[in-house]
C-alpha cells in the first residue's frame, strides 16, 4: 500500500505547486509552440502517409543531437543537421510509398546506432544523456528555448504560407499537378519543414516519442472529422492539451515530460476513435 | 481568336521513353464542342497523351498547342480527371472541399471563408447532381460518386478543354452511363472539347464525334464509322481483326493477345 503511495507521489506531486508554476513559464511557452506546430504539420504527415518516415527522421535527428553533444557543438544544431539530412533523403529517394518505407527502415537503425555510439563515447553530465531519446525533465534552459521557439515559428509560418497548394498536392497530386501546383517543390518544402519540426520535438519529447506530437493528434482529429478546417484546428487543440498538460502534470515529479504527453495524446486518440463515427456511419450522419 | 481555331492541335507528334516509342505521326485538331474517344491497349500511351497536353511530358518530336500556344503546365483552360482514385483513408476532405480545391487549390495561403467560393462550389455540385455529397468525407464515397465530384472539380476553373482518363474504370453500367451523360452535358453547356480515354467505346458511343485509336505505335483518327471497321483495325493491329456491330454496340474480335485490353467485349478468336 505504502509502496503504491510512494509510486503515485513520484508520478504526481503537487506539493509546492504554486511556487513551482513561475518556474514552468519557459516550458509552458515551449510546449504551446510545440503543440501548435505538431498539430498543424501532423495533418500533412497523415495525408501524405508519412508517419513511419517521421520516426526515421527523428532517429537521425537523435544521432545528430548526440554527435552535437559529443563534439561539444550545439545539440540543437546537431539535431537540425541530422533531421534535415534524413528528411531530404527520404523526400528525394522515396517519392513512392514503398521506396519511402524501405529508405526509412534502412535509415532508422543506422541513426539510432550512431546516436547510441555518440552517447556511449560522451563522458559529460550523465543525467541529460538519454533525454534525447526519451525526453527532458521539465525545466528547459533559456538559450535553448529561444532557438526552439524560433524554429517552430518558422515551421508554423511556412505551413500557413503553403497551406492550400500543399493540401492539394498531398490529397490529390495528379489534379494538383495539372492545375499548376509545383508538386515536387511542395514535397521538398514539406520535408524541410518536417525536418525542422522533428528537430524541435526531439529536444522535448525525445526521439522515440516524437510521433506522439507529430502524428497522434492529427490521427485523432481525422477520426472525428473530415473537414479541412476542423481537422487542423482539432489536431492543434489536441497537441496543445497533450503538450501543455504534460508539462503541468510532470511539474512536481522528477520524471521526464514525455510519458505524460504520450499518455494524454494516446487517451485523446482512443477517445476520438470511440466517439468518432465509423466510416459507414459517417456518411449516414453527415448526409442527413 | 477566331471561333474556327482548334482548341488543341497536335502536329506530327511522337512520344517515347528512352529507346521505346509509344506513338508517332499523330496529327489531330480538336475543335470546340467536340468529344473524342481515345482507345488503345494498356500501356499504349493514352494517359501519356493527356500528360503531354497537360505539359507534364515532352513530345519526342512534333508540336502540341492549346489555342495556338504551346502546351504548358498549369494551364487553366484545361480540366483534368485523373485515372487514379483518391486515397481510401485519412483525407481531410468532404465533397465540397474536393471541388473547392479545383476552384482555388493552387493559390498560396490558408483559404479564408468566402461566400463567393461557397456559392461557386454549390453551383458546381448541383451541376453534376452531387449536392448530397457536399458534407460527406470523400474517402467514404464509392468510385462512381467520386467520379461525379471529379467532374465538378475539373469544371471549376471554367476550362475549354476537358481531359478524362478512364473515368468509367470499375463503374457499373448505370454509373458508366451517368458519367458519360454528365461529361456530355458539360460539353454541350460549356462548349467544351473533350478527350475521353476509355477501354470500351460502347458506353459513350452515341456521344462520340471522333475516335483516336492507338495501337502498334500508330494512331488512327476519324469518326467511329471510319475507324471502327475490320479493315482499319486489321491494318492498325497488323492482324485480322473483326469489328462486329450488334444492336448499336461495337464488338472487336481478334485483337492479338499482346494487344488485348481487359474487356469482355473483346474476344480473341
Ligand atoms: N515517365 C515515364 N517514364 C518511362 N516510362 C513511362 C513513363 N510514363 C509512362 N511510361 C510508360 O509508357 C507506357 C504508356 O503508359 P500510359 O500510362 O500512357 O499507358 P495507358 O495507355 O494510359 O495505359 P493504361 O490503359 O494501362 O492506363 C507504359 O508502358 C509506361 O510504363
Ligand atoms: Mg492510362
Amino acid at each position: 500500500m505504502t509502496g503504491l503511495d510512494t509510486l503515485w507521489s513520484e508520478i504526481f506531486n503537487f506539493s509546492d505547486y504554486a511556487q513551482l508554476l513561475p518556474l514552468l513559464k519557459n516550458s509552458v511557452i515551449a510546449c504551446v509552440v510545440l503543440g501548435v506546430m505538431g498539430g498543424l504539420i501532423g495533418v500533412f504527415v497523415m495525408t501524405r502517409d508519412m508517419a513511419f518516415a517521421v520516426h526515421g527522421v527523428s532517429e537521425l535527428s537523435f544521432a545528430g543531437a548526440a554527435a552535437g553533444l559529443l563534439f561539444g557543438v550545439s545539440v540543437v544544431a546537431g539535431a537540425l543537421v541530422g533531421s534535415l539530412a534524413a528528411a531530404l533523403l527520404i523526400g528525394v529517394l522515396g517519392s513512392r510509398a514503398r521506396d519511402r518505407n524501405s529508405v526509412t527502415a534502412v535509415l532508422m537503425p543506422f541513426g539510432l546506432g550512431l546516436g547510441i555510439l555518440c552517447l556511449g563515447l560522451y563522458h559529460g553530465r550523465a543525467a541529460n544523456k538519454f533525454g534525447l531519446l526519451t525526453g527532458q525533465i521539465v525545466a528547459i534552459d533559456d538559450p535553448q528555448i529561444k532557438s526552439l521557439i524560433s524554429i517552430a515559428a518558422v515551421v508554423i509560418v511556412g505551413l500557413l504560407v503553403v497551406w492550400r497548394p500543399l493540401l492539394f498536392a498531398s490529397t490529390d497530386a495528379d489534379v494538383a499537378a495539372a492545375r499548376g501546383v509545383p508538386v515536387g517543390v511542395m514535397s521538398l518544402v514539406f520535408m524541410t519543414l518536417l525536418g525542422l519540426a522533428v528537430a524541435v520535438s526531439v529536444q522535448i519529447v525525445g526521439a522515440l516519442l516524437v510521433l506522439s506530437l507529430l502524428v497522434t493528434p492529427a490521427a485523432a482529429a481525422l477520426r472525428i472529422s473530415a473537414s479541412p478546417f476542423r481537422v487542423p484546428l482539432l489536431s492543434t487543440l489536441f497537441a496543445l492539451v497533450a503538450a501543455v498538460g504534460g508539462v503541468l502534470l510532470a511539474a512536481g515529479s522528477s520524471l521526464p515530460i514525455s510519458p505524460y504527453i504520450t499518455t494524454i495524446s494516446f487517451i485523446i486518440y482512443v477517445t476520438c476513435r470511440a466517439v468518432g463515427p465509423s466510416r459507414g456511419r459517417a456518411r449516414a450522419q453527415s448526409s442527413t | 481568336m477566331s471561333s474556327a481555331e482548334p482548341l488543341l492541335t497536335l502536329e506530327r507528334a511522337a512520344l517515347g521513353f528512352g529507346s521505346r516509342m509509344l506513338w508517332e505521326d499523330l496529327d489531330v485538331e480538336v475543335r470546340r464542342g467536340e468529344l473524342i474517344a481515345v482507345l488503345g491497349a494498356n500501356g499504349s500511351g493514352k494517359s501519356s497523351l493527356l500528360k503531354v497536353v497537360l505539359g507534364q511530358l515532352r513530345l519526342r518530336s512534333g508540336s502540341a498547342r492549346v489555342l495556338g500556344t504551346p502546351v504548358r503546365r498549369g494551364d487553366r483552360r484545361i480540366g483534368y480527371i485523373p485515372q487514379q482514385r483518391l486515397a481510401d483513408d485519412g483525407l481531410p476532405l468532404r465533397g465540397r472541399d474536393l471541388v473547392a480545391l479545383g476552384v482555388d487549390g493552387h493559390r498560396w495561403g490558408v483559404p479564408l471563408p468566402s461566400r463567393r467560393r461557397r456559392q461557386r462550389v454549390s453551383q458546381l455540385l448541383s451541376s453534376v447532381g452531387a449536392e448530397a455529397y457536399e458534407s460527406v468525407p470523400v474517402a467514404s464515397l464509392s468510385g462512381g460518386e467520386q467520379q461525379r465530384l471529379r467532374i465538378a472539380q475539373a469544371l471549376a476553373a471554367e476550362p475549354r478543354l476537358l481531359l478524362c482518363d478512364e473515368p468509367l474504370l470499375s463503374l457499373d453500367l448505370p454509373h458508366q452511363r451517368l458519367v458519360c451523360d454528365l461529361v456530355d452535358d458539360a460539353r454541350r453547356r460549356l462548349d467544351l472539347a473533350v478527350l475521353f480515354v476509355t477501354h470500351d467505346i460502347n458506353p459513350i458511343l452515341d456521344k462520340v464525334d471522333r475516335v483516336l485509336y492507338i495501337a502498334n505505335n500508330r494512331c488512327r483518327i476519324g469518326t467511329p464509322d471510319e475507324v471502327m471497321t475490320s479493315e482499319v483495325l486489321s491494318d492498325l493491329f497488323d492482324a485480322p481483326v473483326d469489328v462486329i456491330r450488334h444492336r448499336g454496340r461495337i464488338l472487336v474480335a481478334g485483337v492479338p493477345d499482346d494487344q488485348l485490353y481487359h474487356h469482355p467485349e473483346q474476344v480473341p478468336l
